[in-house]
């Protein structure tokens, strides 16, 4: 599933626009980009949490040429699976992962 | 190192408020239901094997895993763990770089409401 095909999904669900559910869809995504960029975790009860977790300047290695590069510190997000979707998902073993999008020619 | 001071978090609520407060047209309890719908399906859609890209955010990404010998951290009994499928979310570049540019200047703005 990709983000357009989440609007399309909303959009019969919501019994809305597509407009509108693209407009609340990317209201969502960018409350929580925003959340994070201020450091604040982000807990949706049933689906998961989000941090936001410090690492450190490092010296790392260019490991093709083993020539030495510093890291600079960085915040990287990070997502802890809710226990309910956590279930949920381990129940779905019985069926193949796929990636969803299938080419589906028309709509863009 | 000092412990995440920061206990504020962004839960449900506050994405109904931004829906509610920043695009207009639906109530507060239309756009909790909206809201609600959107974790919904992508649970559904995680739950059916299928895996979720969201551009500019990340993608939810499923992953098989075999059975495999483990311990009892506590214990150091030695214990199977059964296979499992589970989830992980990788960032896309977009949100990294979100995050780590003007940091210094974020962090003194505070934002109301």
């Amino acid at each position: 599933m990709t983000k357009s095909e989440l609007i399309e999904a909303l959009t019969s669900r919501g019994d809305i626009t597509k407009a509108h559910a693209e407009q609340i869809v990317n209201c969502v995504f960018d409350t929580m980009t925003t959340a994070l960029r201020r450091g604040e975790g982000i807990e949706i009860r049933g689906f998961g949490s989000f941090t936001v977790r410090p690492y450190k300047a490092y010296t790392g290695r260019n490991p093709r040429t083993g020539q030495s590069v510093s890291v600079a510190s960085k915040r990287l997000p990070f997502f802890k699976v809710g226990k309910e979707l956590r279930e949920t998902v381990d129940q779905s073993k019985a069926h193949p992962i796929t990636s969803g999008t299938t080419d589906r020619g028309s709509d863009g | 190192m000092t412990e995440e001071s920061k206990d504020k978090r962004t839960t449900k609520f506050e994405l109904v408020q931004a829906v509610y407060s920043e695009l207009g047209g639906v109530s507060k309890k239309e756009a909790a239901d909206l809201v609600d719908q959107i974790f919904e399906l992508m649970k559904e859609t995680l739950g059916q094997g299928e895996m979720i890209k969201i551009s500019g955010f990340g993608n939810f990404v499923l992953r098989d895993k075999r059975e495999r010998q483990g311990r009892n951290p506590q214990t150091g009994e030695p214990i199977v763990i059964s296979s499992r499928r589970v989830l992980t979310f990788k960032p896309s570049q977009l949100l990294k770089e979100e995050l780590n540019v003007e940091s210094a200047t974020l962090s003194s703005a505070p934002r109301s409401g």
